[in-house]
């Protein structure tokens, strides 16, 4: 679970658009981790949110040079602080 | 000795560009990750000896995420040299597959594509430490232009292993990554610039959504306007002015009789290029006059929306919506290029993920989706009524294809995973490169569509001409009276679609329908069944078992929306 009260570790999704972080870990399976990671997605990277699409839609981020759109359910498996 | 080359990369790096370029073979590319689906075999010589290059589709790594990447990792079985292409503005994520390649012990060559765009973006890379680092040579290029590609070309037998790159772990790879790119990439600071201004704008919801409708609305509209310029005041014209005096000297010559029948008409002397059934008349002149038109728009339109790399965006935008239809935003591309035709559209569901998403959107697809051929028919039957027939035919579409989609996500098992695309940047797209793409895809739908239209006039010809329509359309009549309102030759309509759905639309015209009718027949004919062109792709995609299902879901809609549309449309 993710510690609430330590309000420096968060969820991707309770970043603003526009607001970037640095991911500390990423929580799943291999295979889920791994498919983030080929994209460039890994711990130490800094992160930052494109846009938000509303009614739980997806997230798109930016990470280095790239951006890829990915959905709720996966960015809440990415820890920044 | 060398003979078979593969090109492996990540998506979206420009692979199939530098195979078009090595090999001269005209191969689709675009803006967006997944174009290419399955490999594309072409020849080049080198040192006098004739190699087989392979085009791979892209991938991020050697374990495959979906079905289109398992074909990539598949290809390297067999690979005496690997052509590793990477996207030079993005040379930290593409290193991950780059060392994967080199841990296993294929001669190799490294490409990096997009160089004009990484020096412009202010990535510096030093070429000569990372030859170094990699331990095997290293080209860079602009293959879009063709800039680098000779040098490519002299260089590819110098493909080696590399001596530095031991095999490791995730983690290892990861490391190595780092300290590679700090050695050998540095990038300046860059500006805001007017592209990422436009990216902003058309993928955040409050100004991306209004974008998004503008632009299909835009897209459609322009393909109507081009495409009916095209086809009533070039073609058709053509065909009146300059063919068919023609064809009436030809007739003269013939006489009456069998071939006359076939070959121009039912009615002796009468030339009618949509009712008279001949196959150098109909045969031809549904096709180029009617059909051609809006598939030159149609993909000119596409080519456009595809290189300038708008496509992605819209997934994302439109993510929302296609999760309530058990797919994912990706879906909308098997959506977009299904109304091109619908063997690319299925094609194009290799990239997703799971089964259910990609029986969804297969079935979708034969479903509610006309392709340009059909569309470009129905506009033409139905235009001279007005535009609100029209409109009926896609709304009733667009309410199959949602509610449909609302069932399918409810009794389709299995998962359904989220979103996962790469948004890549917007780039003008090369006024020559859409000009040969869409060229490439017009000689596609002539060589597809004019044998089928051909081989269909002169099936439903001889069956005319032994009475085995009539017979049909009289058997069928109470069936298609008492259900959906409609005469009984319109079953005859049905039984030509499953050779070319544009013809069966053509059928329609000599039945005198009301313009009611008309549009009950035309939404039935796009839903009951694929063509046959489709209908193979479906099976070969969806194994026999899942396409006996889809089809009994087309049947059983079919059915419905008939019964239901004679219901609200005609009453009682």
């Amino acid at each position: 679970m993710i510690n609430i009260i330590d309000t420096k570790r968060k969820s991707l999704i309770h970043l603003y658009r526009g607001e970037s972080g640095r991911i500390i870990e990423i929580l799943g399976g291999t295979g889920f981790r791994r498919r983030l990671n080929v994209l460039g997605i890994r711990e130490g990277q800094i992160i930052k949110i494109v846009s938000k699409q509303p009614l739980r839609g997806p997230l798109t981020i930016s990470v280095g040079n790239s951006q890829i759109t990915i959905g709720r359910g996966m960015a809440n498996k990415i820890i920044v602080e | 000795m060398v003979k078979k080359i593969v090109l492996m990369g990540n998506p979206n790096v420009g692979k199939s560009v530098v195979f078009s370029r090595l090999t001269g073979a005209k191969v689709i590319s675009s803006n967006y990750p997944g174009t290419t689906i399955d490999f594309s075999k072409g020849k080049m010589i080198l040192d006098g000896k004739q190699v087989e290059i392979i085009d791979a589709p892209g991938t991020y790594s050697l374990e495959p995420s979906n079905k289109a990447e398992e074909v990539a990792v598949k290809m390297l079985d067999d690979a005496d040299i690997v052509i590793n292409v990477i996207d030079s503005t993005n040379l930290e994520r593409n290193l991950y597959l780059t060392l994967e390649l080199l841990e296993r012990k294929i001669p190799i060559i490294i490409v990096l594509n997009l160089w004009d765009e990484a020096k412009h973006l202010g990535v510096d890379i030093n070429l000569e430490e990372f030859e170094k680092i990699m331990d095997v040579p290293i080209v860079p290029t602009v293959a879009l232009t063709g800039e680098g590609i000779n040098v490519l070309v002299s260089k590819i037998k110098k493909a080696k292993t590399s001596e530095n790159i031991k095999p490791t772990i995730d983690e290892g790879r990861w490391i190595e990554i780092g300290s590679i790119i700090k050695k050998v990439e540095k990038i300046s600071h860059r500006h805001h610039t007017l592209r990422d201004r436009i990216n902003d704008l058309t993928i955040k919801p409050l100004t991306g959504l209004p974008i998004a409708v503008i632009v299909i609305f835009f897209s459609f509209w322009l393909v109507r306007l081009i495409g009916e310029f095209l086809s009533v005041s070039i073609i058709d014209k053509i065909f009146e002015i300059a063919y068919k005096p023609l064809m009436l000297d030809f007739g003269n010559w013939l006489g009456d009789g069998i071939a006359y029948q076939i070959l121009i008409s039912q009615d002796f002397g009468v030339i009618e290029f949509t009712e008279s059934l001949g196959v150098l008349t109909t045969g031809l002149y549904v096709p180029l006059a009617m059909v051609l038109p809006y598939i030159i728009a149609f993909y000119l339109m596409l080519s456009i929306l595809e290189d300038s790399g708008y496509l992605p965006r819209l997934a994302t935008l439109v993510d929302n919506i296609f999760h309530r239809f058990g797919m994912h935003g990706h879906g909308i591309i098997p959506l977009f290029l299904g109304f091109g035709c619908n063997v690319p559209g299925c094609l194009a569901t290799r990239t997703l993920e799971t089964r259910k998403q990609r029986f969804i959107a297969a079935t979708l697809l034969a479903i509610a989706v006309p392709c340009m051929a059909q569309m470009a028919m129905i506009f033409g039957i139905l235009g001279p009524y007005g535009l609100y027939y029209i409109g009926l035919v896609f709304l009733s579409l667009l309410i199959i294809y949602i509610t449909v989609g609302l069932i399918l996500n409810k009794i389709i098992k299995g998962p359904s995973p989220e979103i996962f695309l790469e948004i890549p940047p917007y780039r003008r797209p090369s006024f020559k490169v859409i000009i040969k793409k869409t060229w490439m895809r017009i000689r596609w739908f002539l060589k597809e569509a004019i044998p089928f239209l051909f081989a269909g006039v002169f099936i439903i010809n001889i069956l005319y001409t032994v009475g085995f329509l009539q017979w049909l359309g009289n058997t069928l009549s109470p069936i298609m009276e008492g259900l959906f309102g409609l005469p009984g030759g319109a079953s005859i309509a049905m039984v030509t679609g499953f050779l070319r759905k544009d013809l069966a639309v053509g059928m329609l015209i000599p039945l005198n329908m009301a313009p009611l009718q008309l549009v009950i027949a035309t939404t039935m004919l796009t839903v009951y069944f694929p063509c046959v062109a489709a209908f193979v792709v479906l099976v070969k995609e969806l194994g026999i078992k899942d396409m006996i299902k889809s089809a009994s879901i087309m049947l059983i809609t079919a059915l419905t929306v008939g019964i239901l549309l004679r219901l609200i449309l005609l009453g009682v």
